[in-house]
Parts: structure tokens; C-alpha cells; sequence
């Protein structure tokens, strides 16, 4: 009875590589709020048609099929649809674990008891609302009632309360009582999620990106709050990219556990991989799952390291992070297949420093573009 | 009053057959047990407390002594948060 925990390593039979462990259903691009940090595409109004019931169920079948454990809802606002709690009920049906992903505006009671009844595991509950009126969710009292009354419906359906929290320039300052609503609301668990730039988020870098000081101020907040609350509440913060410097392996590494799938049914190795140019992103009603996952150009175009630029291939960190995200690597440099600009072994890592030092100006006051259809049509580019 | 452990809300055990082993699911992960730790926590359903669960143990495995291995694993799990103990 030493070692009771098998090394990972185990997991891949060496014959055939495994299948996805963890399903994402985006069920669906619609959303009642319009968070500027969202990071769907910034043309998702232009998608396709929403996969029907249907095409939902087939997805959930094969990836169990091959060994996903993990089911994800999210979207936009996966409650817009009306069928979430059939998906939930296949899903666990199964054996996999599920989890939706929630800003909580449409979780009624009866809903919720439909989606427990359905056997959901597990609800995530997130606090993003950066509104037009106010971007601070702070005073948006609005907002706060809401979730307040969405946390004590799903607690007393017997759901942990989960809190994901998005930080940005404009709410990070107010990191205390942002803990403090979510001690209040009773949360056992707390994420504090700087804010990633993909789509939205990448069109309004400038307005979202926080200095390094507003950002030691929130690290020193949250370590003053773990203090007080101990094992009552954990908080997990994670640390923004630009600012930790650390590329981080996209998905636990391109088509290694990870398998998304957008409203309009197009299989993603990463849920932002859509941006990407040049590539073919397979249809879950035109091919298997299967083969997706084990043959499709997309899935194997950056898996492993093989592909990685000259610069991650002399480097000892290239199995570590596999040269960091590919979806940033675009966005920057215009080259999906480049290191990580994040990276300061990158050549263009210049890029990452010039955007922070504009993070640091006080001056810096850039408008906010609000996720929108409108907006979306207007705009008519990926980020 | 005995104490009996049970599998913490947060995770859910099940036998995985894509892996050939018990795991522990919780949101966006999964523990993969060996055969021993699966076994223990088949047995952590709140119904046994420490004695019962050693004791059924080393029936089915045709084992004697296995009380510290079996409570040095429950308090590792129990500092996993895979597990608490409810009162009986
Ligand atoms: S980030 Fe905001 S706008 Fe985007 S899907 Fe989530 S709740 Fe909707
Ligand atoms: S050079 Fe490439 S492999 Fe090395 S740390 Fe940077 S991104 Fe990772």
C-alpha cells in the first residue's frame, strides 16, 4: 500500500493514443449579459445554425465511448437552451462527471430542480458581469441580488457553492469586497481568474489589463483573506500570463485530453481555436468524434512537439508547456505555429512588454467594446 | 458515537472501464486510483466506520493487519478533502 496513486504516465496505452478525458459542450453563443472580457470570438454572431438535441446526444455518446469522464457545459448562457437538462440527464446517464458553467441569470427553482433530478454534479457559478452602465460589479446591486439568490437556491439543493470571478483593471481594486460578497454568499470555493485575451477580452486589452501594482494589491488581499478563512473558503487566483511570463500548455496540450465543441458544432482542440487561420475545423455532424480526435489534420496540426519553432526546440521547458498558447502566438504575431510571445525566449516577446507598459500608464483610459450581437456583425473579425 | 467516512460531495467515485480503475471525478478533474485505494474507498460509504472497513478488507483479501495502512491512507484522503466522516 505504498504508492496509491497511479503516475499519469500509465494512463497512455502505448498501442493507440487515448481518447479525450473532458468534453465541452459551448452549447450556445447567445448571452443576456455582454461582459467585455468574454472570450468567445468577437464574430460569433456570424455562426452557424445551433446543433439540435440530437447532434448534442451523438457528441455525448461517442466521447464516452472513447473515455471522456468529464462533461462541461457552457456557452455563452447554456441555460438559453431549453434541452441542458436532457443533455445532463444522458451525460450522467453515462458516467460522466457534470458540470455547468453558469452566469446564473435563468436559473429558476424549477430549473434547477429539473437539472438535479437530470443527476448535474456540479454547478459553476461565475461573477462576471461587467456592465455598460457601471463596469464594476461592485454597484451593480442588480447583479449581486441575483447571484446572491442563485447561490442559496443551488446550496439548498445540496451544490457546493463554486464562484468563478473574472479580475480586470476595473474591478481588481475592489478584489476585498469581491471576497467579502462571496464569504457573504457562502461560497466554499472562489476562483479569481485574471482576465485571459482571447476574443472580447483581446479587443479591449488596453482597458482590461491591470498594473503591476493593482495587481500585488490583489495578490496581497487574497493572501489576507486565505489567512482569515482558512479551509472555509479556498481561493485559487491565477495569475495573468503577460504579467507571470510563464507560457502555459494550451488544454494540457493540443488533442492530449481536451475536446470542445462550439454551438455550431465544430470540434475544437481549445475552446478559443477557432480564430485560427488556415485550418479545417471538422464538423461533428459530417465526421466521427473518432476520427476527429485520432486523424484530423486540426487535431494533430500542434500536438506533440514536433511542429514547435526553433526557438521551443533547443529549449529543456518545450515538454512543459508544449511553446504555450497557439491562439496568442496568432493574435501577436500573426503566426499561429510561433512560440508564445509570452515568453521571454520569444523573438517577439517585445510585443508582451510594450502592452504591459501601457498597463502601467495612469493615463490609459480606452473604451470598452461590449460583447453584443450588434457589435459582433459590426466588427466582423475573430478578435 | 463513531465516526464513518464517506466520500466528500465534491468528488464522485466510480469504476472507470476506459481506465480499468476507480477514480475520483470532481469538477474539471479525475484522481485514478490504484487497486488498493479503490478498494478503501468502495468502502467509505458511510455506513462502516474504521473497524468494518479493515475488517471487510482483510475478509475479501485474505489479509491480516491491515489497520495502520488503512488509516494512514484515510488520512491522506481526508487531507485530499476525498474524503469526510460523519457521525453515527
Ligand atoms: S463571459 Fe459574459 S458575455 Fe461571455 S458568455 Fe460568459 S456571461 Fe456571456
Ligand atoms: S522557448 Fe518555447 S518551450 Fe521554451 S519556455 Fe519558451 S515557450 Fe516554452
Amino acid at each position: 500500500m505504498d504508492t496509491l496513486l497511479v503516475p499519469p504516465e500509465a494512463l497512455q496505452p502505448a498501442a493507440r493514443r487515448a481518447g479525450p478525458l473532458w468534453l465541452l459542450a459551448e452549447v450556445t453563443y447567445r448571452c443576456p449579459l455582454h461582459c467585455a472580457f468574454c472570450y468567445n470570438p468577437v464574430d460569433f454572431a456570424a455562426a452557424g445554425p445551433e446543433l439540435s438535441t440530437d447532434d448534442w446526444l451523438s457528441v455525448i455518446r461517442q466521447a464516452r465511448e472513447m473515455g471522456a469522464a468529464q462533461f462541461g457545459i457552457s456557452g455563452g448562457e447554456p441555460l438559453l437552451r431549453d434541452d441542458i437538462e436532457i443533455l445532463v440527464a444522458e451525460a450522467r446517464r453515462l458516467g460522466f462527471y457534470t458540470n455547468l458553467i453558469t452566469s446564473g441569470v435563468g436559473l429558476t427553482e424549477a430549473r434547477l430542480a429539473a437539472l438535479k433530478e437530470a443527476g448535474l454534479d456540479h454547478i459553476q457559478l461565475s461573477f462576471q458581469d461587467a456592465t455598460r452602465e457601471a463596469n464594476d460589479l461592485i454597484t451593480n446591486t442588480r447583479t449581486f441580488d441575483l447571484k446572491r439568490k442563485v447561490a442559496a437556491l443551488t446550496k439548498a439543493a445540496g451544490y457546493p457553492t463554486v464562484i468563478n470571478c473574472v479580475l480586470h483593471r476595473s474591478n481588481i481594486d475592489h478584489l476585498d469586497r469581491i471576497i467579502g460578497m462571496a464569504v457573504e454568499i457562502g461560497a466554499e470555493y472562489l476562483e479569481l481568474a485574471n482576465t485571459q485575451y482571447h476574443g472580447w477580452a483581446f479587443l479591449n486589452r488596453e482597458a482590461l489589463m491591470p498594473s503591476t501594482a493593482q495587481l500585488a494589491e490583489a495578490e496581497a488581499v487574497t493572501e489576507r483573506w486565505r489567512q482569515k478563512l482558512g479551509k472555509k473558503m479556498r481561493i485559487l487566483f491565477v495569475t495573468p500570463d503577460y504579467q507571470s511570463k510563464k507560457p502555459k500548455k494550451c488544454m494540457n496540450g493540443w488533442g492530449e485530453v481536451f475536446l470542445s465543441v462550439t454551438p455550431d458544432g465544430l470540434a475544437l482542440p481549445c475552446h478559443t481555436a477557432r480564430m485560427l487561420p488556415g485550418l479545417d475545423f471538422p464538423d461533428v455532424r459530417e465526421h466521427t468524434l473518432d476520427w476527429i480526435w485520432h486523424d484530423s489534420p486540426l487535431f494533430n496540426r500542434f500536438r506533440g512537439t514536433a511542429w514547435l519553432p526553433d526557438t521551443c526546440q533547443s529549449c529543456e521547458d518545450k515538454e512543459k508547456d508544449h511553446g504555450g498558447c497557439r491562439c496568442q502566438a496568432f493574435m501577436l504575431t500573426g503566426d499561429p505555429s510561433a512560440t508564445d510571445p509570452v515568453c521571454p525566449k520569444s523573438p517577439d516577446h517585445a510585443l508582451i512588454e510594450s502592452a504591459l507598459a501601457t498597463a502601467e500608464r495612469q493615463d490609459n483610459c480606452h473604451p470598452l467594446v461590449f460583447r453584443d450581437p450588434k457589435a459582433s456583425k459590426m466588427l466582423g473579425r475573430a478578435f | 458515537m463513531t465516526l464513518r467516512p464517506r466520500i466528500n460531495r465534491l468528488f464522485r467515485f466510480q469504476w472507470e472501464p476506459a481506465q480499468q480503475a476507480h477514480v475520483l471525478l470532481y469538477p474539471e478533474g479525475m484522481v485514478k486510483l490504484n487497486q488498493s485505494a479503490g478498494e478503501i474507498l468502495k468502502r467509505c460509504d458511510g455506513s462502516r466506520d474504521l473497524p468494518a472497513i479493515v475488517a471487510d478488507l482483510e475478509a475479501s483479501f485474505n489479509a491480516t493487519g491491515l489497520t495502520p495502512d488503512v488509516e494512514a491512507f484515510l488520512a491522506m484522503a481526508e487531507e485530499q478533502n476525498w474524503i469526510d466522516w460523519t457521525e453515527a
